[in-house]
């Protein structure tokens, strides 16, 4: 120690430490906003499996690997896997929620633009899954 | 074992001592082969994907084996054992001990490597590090898989007696004049990291066996089929893993602890602020380990409390930061390489832990999670602090096990090239995960920006793959025909080394 003053590295730490509650503060904040699912939401079950993704709408209607949805609806996702673990994403969107077999996670989007994005797998899930991809077809409302 | 080179003495000497030096020599060598093994397969890996479509390797399951291997080589072969072979060298002359405490456990702790080595290479499973089930209990090939988890048994078993060891050469042994509070950091650091194995790795060790019944068929913990959960796993996964992570960080740091006061030429800033950073990581490293876990369906206030555990770390290693650098303020520094080591790895280190904040902030983990963002991020850490600080070290106590000096020269030519490659490959690979891109794929569609920081990262690679031939290089040069060190200061830098030349070898 020395007996040299430490007052630089108190003044340091209470920088830090002041940074981190800030940081923890507005993740608090966003996530809570974020995780608030809209009572609205259309619910679309998500299945993952080695190696693609099933969709099931509200309708009963099912797609394989494309999945279409309007501007100005919400959607929530119930995501299920048959077999392994898998994580459905669509990156553009920020959509992230594993697929863990004998669980129904959730998640939600409101998409606001017309185009496509990529829905991909993010979590190992064995031989192809590099190629466990989709994709998002954002289409204007029909009505 | 001093000046091994000089006074050769036959190989099975060596390698049925339990003196400490000799035992640390062998984790040396075994680490460094190691090391450069399993940056081959990072070579294979990188170079795979510097272009959409096969490139080297023929099939994605090639593909998975070899980064699955990849990644347990470096971690549990070379980290591991190279923090073992330091300290091996030098806990028992920084607590003024003739030996480590049990030199009979020290010599089998070591010789559980080999084999926990050799079933990993010989199956060359591809599970990826974490052995994820359901996947490695019912889709995973055998014998393979079994052979990574005996592997990994093996390698657990000799953690813990090494860890045994430290404690009680730290605390029982250390010279009776000595208090607890003159034990040098490098030493702390062991004191510390080796607690943490004690209290986080039965976890895992279980965890192991559960994995290994679960595939034969006996047991269903982590098979939904049976009724188990995967997430089960992954907390005794991380509950082992995350306080695992300062397990490999915490003796890289004491090493530059060692180095940075000594080539500054000023005694360390704060010594109770480092010790002091030392615990406090070891309890609060405990805290954290479900933010790897945010988006498997974790309830919010489960992700807000070990939100809050992760950010709780950060001020503990900025601590470190802060005590590296008010030690260099002012100093008189001698920027040999082992010094050049210790500085990018304390930047790289900063850095790393920068880029830790916004994974652990949740809404943020969401766009980073299982993306090269957090490949860039943890690399940042394995590589840039913990290889960083460890080569740094070797260079340092090349003198000492020689007896001679390495290229000074290609030693800071070395460390330029491999910086400029760790900049290249990881901080890419941060803004590669923000556009997308997942990790553990054999191939990507051609999205022109994956393209593009593809091959940044694959340039990088192949900059540090050409350093780490010069080191070899040098390394086996220098060893034979370097100049001969001057053994009381081959630095020149003045003052007392712990440089053990002293040490009573009953076989010299």
């Amino acid at each position: 120690m020395g007996g040299h003053s430490n007052w630089p590295e108190w003044i340091y730490i209470g920088v830090v430490v002041a940074l981190m509650v800030w940081v923890g503060a507005e993740a608090w904040e966003a996530e809570r906003l974020v995780e608030h699912v809209p009572e609205d939401a259309e619910t679309i079950i998500v299945t993952g499996q080695q190696w693609f993704w099933t969709f099931e709408h509200e309708d009963g209607t099912k797609e394989i690997g494309e999945l279409h949805v309007e501007v100005g609806k919400a959607y929530k996702f119930e995501i299920v896997s048959t077999d392994v673990n898998h994580s459905f994403n669509i990156h553009d969107y920020v959509v992230l929620m594993d697929a863990i077999p004998g669980r129904v996670n959730t998640v939600w989007f409101a998409p606001t633009d017309a185009g496509t994005h990529d829905i991909q797998c993010r979590e190992y899930c064995g031989l192809i899954h590099y190629n466990m991809r989709g994709t998002l077809i954002v289409e204007e409302p029909h009505s | 074992m001093v000046l091994e080179l000089q006074k050769p003495r036959p190989i099975w000497q060596i390698m049925f001592s339990t003196h400490h030096t000799d035992v640390g020599l062998l984790y040396l060598i075994t680490s460094l082969g190691f090391l450069f093994l399993g940056g081959a397969l990072a070579l294979a890996i990188r170079a795979e994907l510097f272009l959409p479509g096969a490139q080297i390797i023929g099939d994605a399951m090639t593909f998975n084996r070899i980064f699955t291997v990849h990644g347990t080589t470096l971690i549990f072969l070379f980290i591991i054992p190279f923090a073992s072979a330091v300290g091996n060298y030098y806990v028992p002359i920084m607590v003024r001990y003739k030996d480590m405490a049990y030199p009979k456990l020290n010599a089998i702790a070591f010789w559980m490597i080999p084999p926990g080595g050799a079933l990993i290479w010989l199956g060359f499973a591809d599970f990826t590090w974490y052995a994820t089930p359901p996947y490695s209990i019912i889709s995973a090939p055998g014998p393979a898989a079994d052979m990574w988890i005996f592997g990994l048994k093996i390698l657990g078993i000799s953690s813990v007696l090494g860890a045994i060891n430290f404690v009680v050469t730290i605390l029982k042994c250390k010279h009776p004049d000595m208090s607890i509070g003159q034990v040098p950091l490098l030493a702390w650091s062991f004191l510390s990291s080796s607690l943490i194995i004690l209290v986080a790795i039965p976890t895992f060790a279980a965890a192991l066996l559960m994995l290994l019944t679960d595939r034969l068929g006996v047991s269903g913990f982590f098979n939904p089929a049976m009724g188990g959960d995967p997430i089960a796993y992954a907390h005794l996964f991380w509950f082992t893993f995350h306080p695992e992570v300062y397990v490999l960080v915490i003796p890289a740091i004491g090493m530059m602890y060692e180095i940075i006061p000594r080539f500054s030429r000023k005694p360390i800033y704060s010594y109770n602020s480092g010790v002091f950073a030392f615990v406090l990581l070891s309890i609060v490293g405990f805290s954290s380990w479900a933010h790897h876990m945010y988006a498997t369906g974790m309830s919010f206030t489960e992700k807000t409390v070990f939100m809050v555990g992760t950010l709780a770390a950060v001020p503990a290693s900025a601590m470190h930061v802060f005590n590296f650098v008010a030690t260099m303020w002012n100093g008189r520094i001698k920027f040999l390489t082992p010094m050049m080591w210790s500085v990018g790895g304390i930047a790289l280190f900063f850095s790393a832990g920068a880029g830790g904040v916004a994974n652990a902030a949740m809404p943020l983990d969401f766009t980073t999670h299982d993306t090269y963002w957090v490949v860039g991020h943890f690399h940042l850490f394995v590589m840039g602090t913990i290889a960083f600080g460890s080569i740094g070290f070797f260079y340092y106590m090349f003198p000492y096990v020689t007896g001679r000096m390495y290229n000074e020269t290609l030693g800071k030519v070395h460390f330029i090239m491999s910086f400029v490659g760790t900049v290249l490959v990881f901080f890419t690979q941060h803004v590669l995960g923000l556009y997308g891109m997942p990790r553990r794929i054999f191939d990507y569609p051609p999205i022109p920006e994956w393209i593009a920081m593809n091959q940044i990262a694959t340039v990088g690679a192949m900059i540090i793959g050409v350093s780490m031939a010069i080191f070899l290089a040098n390394m086996i040069y220098s060893s034979g025909k370097g100049k001969l060190a001057n053994t009381e200061d081959p630095f020149g830098v003045g003052g007392k080394y712990y440089y053990p030349f002293e040490a009573k070898n009953p076989s010299h």
